[in-house]
């Protein structure tokens, strides 16, 4: 399973790249894989504020839903359309065509963690 | 430890991702649940579902014996066809939904859910007394695989000299299929065209290793049971658990005709059932079609919009693959369950609206 070193994760299998300070966020492949064909994706609105730990959206498959948290506080600075029409990309390219949304962090990152601290996560899970 | 089944090693092999079903370890998909879905509608899909369930019940009152358990009338049923019906409780709750296959006039095997196996068998058991008649446990007798499309038929003719055009809905044959003996019955829980074999497990991995190349061409793929439930879902067929329940009767389901209060002898649960048979049930089950993409789940409550009272809970939701909208099912309360009702579903505490449809959501063309 794929764990991207240069990306930073939370315990809930999102991953945060940062470039200055917009954070571009995604789930893992480890939990696109563990939700199964993804169908629809329900994202919050760009100009949106979000809190880091909020339940900020929805990823659907046919055979279950799971909730997006933010995992940082920011504004929502775009929202990747291409995945909202698309949503099997969130399968095919979890880590690259398939990333979320993007947000202009406010504050301190808080605590994310690193490629090996997520691969523990996921080898517990 | 939960069972594998005969197969386990194939689906291993073939890179399945598993859950826990009932006690067994189950193939949930094996690559796209939503390719698998699409293939059993346009092709045909191969599943194992060998955690299902058989019982025989033998003897000279095998028949009588399950007129009395059972609440379809199962001695009118023909040697060599089925019946789907349903063992209550004296109260008239579901214990289990169920398909009796008369094999011969007195032998019947009868086919309970994974999750039920044991509360049929021992409801069976204890209403033998006093019939000749014996109930016999032979789920380690048998493996089950279901070929599942329309291309179901022509991919299974290669591999049985049995008179396939012949065997209709809901009837079974002794035959061979891939050189190995089994029963083949044209029954299915997909909406499909489609038979199911049982066989030896120990004859299991040849008889799928055979469909699956005989099938490959056709676009038949291994399918597992995440897509056995979008496919049962669109086609409104009930699920244990889900649309039924010891709280539940035959007549709540819709499915009151199974019911056969006037056979002779009576059986268990039926005053129960004859006292609400004519009354309004209190909550039906319908089909609901939300707007927007959100999929209403079990267990979600549904909601009158003029009153904000709760009028209703969903049984099963999901994003339908064939109609490419979120479809589900629920039970209403009964003024409410007219088809083209506006409703209101509590999707994860947003209020989504959602209009009563006629099920089931999807039937093929014949």
């Amino acid at each position: 399973m794929s764990i991207p070193a240069d990306l930073k994760y939370t315990s809930d299998h999102e991953w945060i790249r940062l470039d200055g300070d917009v954070a571009t966020v995604g789930i893992t492949a480890f939990a696109a894989d563990a939700l199964g064909d993804v169908v629809y994706v329900d994202l919050p609105q760009a100009g949106s504020a979000i809190a880091s730990g909020d339940p900020c959206g929805e990823v659907e498959s046919t055979k279950s839903v799971s909730d997006l948290y933010a995992p940082v506080t920011g504004e929502v600075a775009e929202v990747n359309a291409e995945v909202v029409d698309d949503p099997s990309l969130v399968n095919a390219e979890p880590f690259a065509r398939g990333w979320l949304f993007r947000v202009k962090v406010e504050g301190d990152l808080g605590e994310l963690l690193d490629a090996d601290a997520y691969a523990a996560v996921v080898e517990s899970a | 430890m939960s069972r594998q089944t005969a197969l386990s090693g194939i689906h291993q092999a073939s890179g399945a991702t598993f859950t826990d079903f009932a006690g067994w370890q189950m193939p949930l998909r094996y690559g796209s649940e939503l390719a698998e879905h699409h293939a059993v509608r346009n092709a045909a899909g191969l599943f194992d579902l060998s955690h299902m369930g058989e019982i025989e019940v033998v003897g000279p009152q095998a028949a009588a014996l399950l007129d009395h358990a059972l609440v379809g009338q199962i001695s009118a049923v023909a040697v060599t066809k089925a019946k789907y019906t349903m063992i209550c409780q004296e109260d008239g709750g579901i214990l289990d939904d169920l398909i009796v296959y008369r094999l011969e006039d007195d032998r019947y095997m009868v086919v309970a859910n994974a999750s039920n196996a044991e509360v049929v068998l021992d409801a069976l058991r204890e209403r033998s007394a006093g019939f000749d008649a014996e109930v016999q446990d032979r789920r380690d007798d048998w493996a089950l695989v279901a070929i599942q499309g329309p291309q179901a038929s022509a991919i299974l003719a290669d591999l049985t000299d049995a008179d396939l055009p012949a065997l209709k809905y809901y009837a079974i044959l002794e035959t061979k299929v891939a050189g190995r003996p089994a029963r083949l019955a044209r029954t299915g829980y997909t909406g499909e065209d489609g038979f199911e074999v049982f066989c030896d497990p120990a004859d299991a991995p040849a008889i799928w290793e055979a469909l699956a190349d005989a099938g490959r061409e056709r676009g038949l793929i291994p399918a597992g049971l995440a897509c056995r439930d979008s496919l049962r879902l669109e086609a409104a067929m009930p699920l244990y658990g889900n649309e039924l329940s010891t709280a539940t009767t035959p007549y709540a389901a819709g499915l009151g005709r199974v019911v056969k209060l006037d056979k002779p002898g009576g059986f268990v649960g039926r005053d129960a059932l004859a006292a609400v048979a004519d009354q309004p049930v209190e909550r039906v089950r319908v089909g609901l079609r939300p707007e927007g993409r959100r999929a209403p789940r079990h267990g979600y409550a549904v909601i009158d919009p003029t009153s904000g009272d709760t009028v209703g809970e969903i049984t099963s939701g999901a994003p339908s693959p064939t109609l490419g909208h979120p479809i589900a099912m629920a039970y209403v309360d009964l003024a409410l369950a007219e088809p083209g009702t506006r409703l209101e579903v509590d999707v994860r505490g947003t209020r989504v609206a959602a209009e009563v449809v006629p099920l089931p959501f999807y039937s093929r063309s014949r």
